[in-house]
């Protein structure tokens, strides 16, 4: 057996060259909490694992002209922990606090929740409805993705050999708009979305002058829904719109039947979740707060 | 195999040890450093019982590398108490019967110091849902959030 190396990265070509030498066994690790898990239960075997944490760019949250640029491995409780950002991209960020416990809160990140491509990732949908943009280092430079771009299939990503996310980016709020998040799960805490629904609203006095809708567990990636977007844009939120936007994401579902919900429950599911949801983004540009529970 | 030398501080002591690449900081702390006060529960982050703060940030040590505790500060279960003089909270625990078996108490007591540092006027709800990563099979979790909000109360009566 050859012996696991550890490397802490100074800085981002560093890990970058790192992930070159491991010759596609490198494994980066910003909280670990999924990768250390999954190198217990043997699903994972890693030559090298590239510790990140040490690279400022990576941990850090900047604002930047009104749009935010979240390091990839910045633990979730630090990104809720941010003022400005929660107050810009709510939804974003109670997304980001819905992963796990607050142990798993002090050291999994928003890269590690996307990294992991999981089809039912918490924060995923609400980054995709947010417009977030990953930005990628490789060996032969830097590259950015819209976010919905980045997942390929469940456990798939489109990195490529020695390429590594360094960022998110959500870009720059205009006036009147705000964004939410909601997930079903059966309990009230610690569990898996059955489906997860991202709205971010843009509203010109009661109309609804920009919408995106993103949901999550009900596809092989987390779909962006135009259709639903499209049926909220220039309506006044009235149950016609809701209902059309809903059905729009009902149509959009292609969900497997597991042990957290059948495909007619998701289907059902995932259009609830988008009325709750545009209601709650609606409220919050009205000045009415909603609170998760952290 | 080739050791990995870390420099650390666990409960205000400049600690070293020889580790691999792939130990775990629970298992250090255990088996190598003798403080096993710190519990493993399940080893996958799911029950908190390892429950450790790193630069005041509340962990689970099981996901946590080893090699990672390089230059941060550990505050463990064994930093609780000075002395004799245990910490308001593990006086609490005591008097009300706020453990049974007390596998999982080392990591209650290290998550709801977190807490008090973090909020000390937690409501019931908070108290739960900042302790939903700690799983007690015991005491069915009233006891333990009766003694948190009772410590709360306390210690914001005498500041």
């Amino acid at each position: 057996m050859t012996e696991i190396q550890y490397r802490v990265a100074k800085n981002v070509k560093d890990a970058v060259a790192h992930m070159v030498a491991a010759k596609g066994k490198g494994y980066v690790l910003a909280g670990g909490t999924d990768l250390l898990v999954q190198m217990k239960s043997g699903m994972r075997e890693p030559g090298t694992i590239v510790d990140v944490k040490k690279i400022p760019e990576m941990v850090s949250i900047v604002e930047k002209n009104g749009s935010f640029i979240i390091g990839a491995a910045a633990p979730a409780a630090a990104i809720g922990e941010h003022k400005k950002l929660k107050k810009a991209w709510p939804g974003v960020v109670e997304a980001i606090n819905l992963i796990g416990s607050t142990q798993v809160q002090g050291r999994a990140s928003a890269g590690g929740n996307l990294c992991n491509a999981s089809p039912a990732a918490a924060s995923v949908p609400a980054l995709v409805a947010a417009g977030a943009t990953v930005t990628i280092q490789g060996p032969k430079g830097k590259r950015q993705l819209p976010v919905e771009q980045f997942c390929s299939g469940p456990g798939k990503t489109t990195l490529k050999n020695g390429e590594i996310l360094v960022s998110i980016a959500l870009p720059k709020r205009p006036k009147n708009a705000s964004d939410a998040y909601l997930r079903l799960i059966p309990r009230t805490e610690m569990d898996i979305a059955v489906v997860g629904c991202g709205v971010s609203l843009t509203m010109k006095g009661d109309t609804v002058a920009d919408a995106r809708v993103s949901l999550g567990a009900v596809a092989p990636t987390v779909l962006v829904v135009d259709k639903a977007a499209k049926a909220l844009i220039g309506s006044k939120l009235d149950d016609a719109a809701l209902e059309a936007a809903a059905k729009a994401c009902s149509d959009a579902c292609k969900p497997i039947d597991d042990k957290r919900g059948t495909i007619r429950y998701r289907t059902k599911i995932a259009g609830v979740l988008l009325k709750r949801a545009a209601m709650i983004a609606r409220d919050r540009i009205n000045g009415i707060e909603h609170h998760g529970h952290r | 195999m080739a050791k990995i030398h870390v420099s650390t501080t666990i409960n205000g002591s400049a600690t070293e040890y020889l580790c691999d690449a792939n130990q775990t900081l629970l298992e250090v702390l255990r088996d190598n450093l003798g403080l096993t006060g710190s519990k493993e529960g399940c080893g996958s982050g799911d029950c908190g019982a390892c429950s450790v703060t790193i630069d005041g940030r509340l962990v689970c040590s099981c996901l946590v590398l080893a090699p990672e505790a390089e230059g941060v500060k550990i505050e463990t279960i064994e930093g609780m108490a000075h002395g004799d003089t245990l910490h308001p909270l593990q006086k609490k625990f005591v008097e009300m019967a706020a453990l049974q078996c007390g596998i999982c108490t080392p990591g209650f007591l290290i998550a709801s110091k977190a807490l008090l540092a973090h909020n000390p006027n937690p409501t019931e709800t908070q108290v739960r849902y900042w302790l939903a990563g700690n799983l007690c099979r015991c005491t069915g979790y009233d006891k333990i959030v009766t003694a948190v909000m009772d410590v709360a109360a306390e210690m914001r009566a005498s500041k």
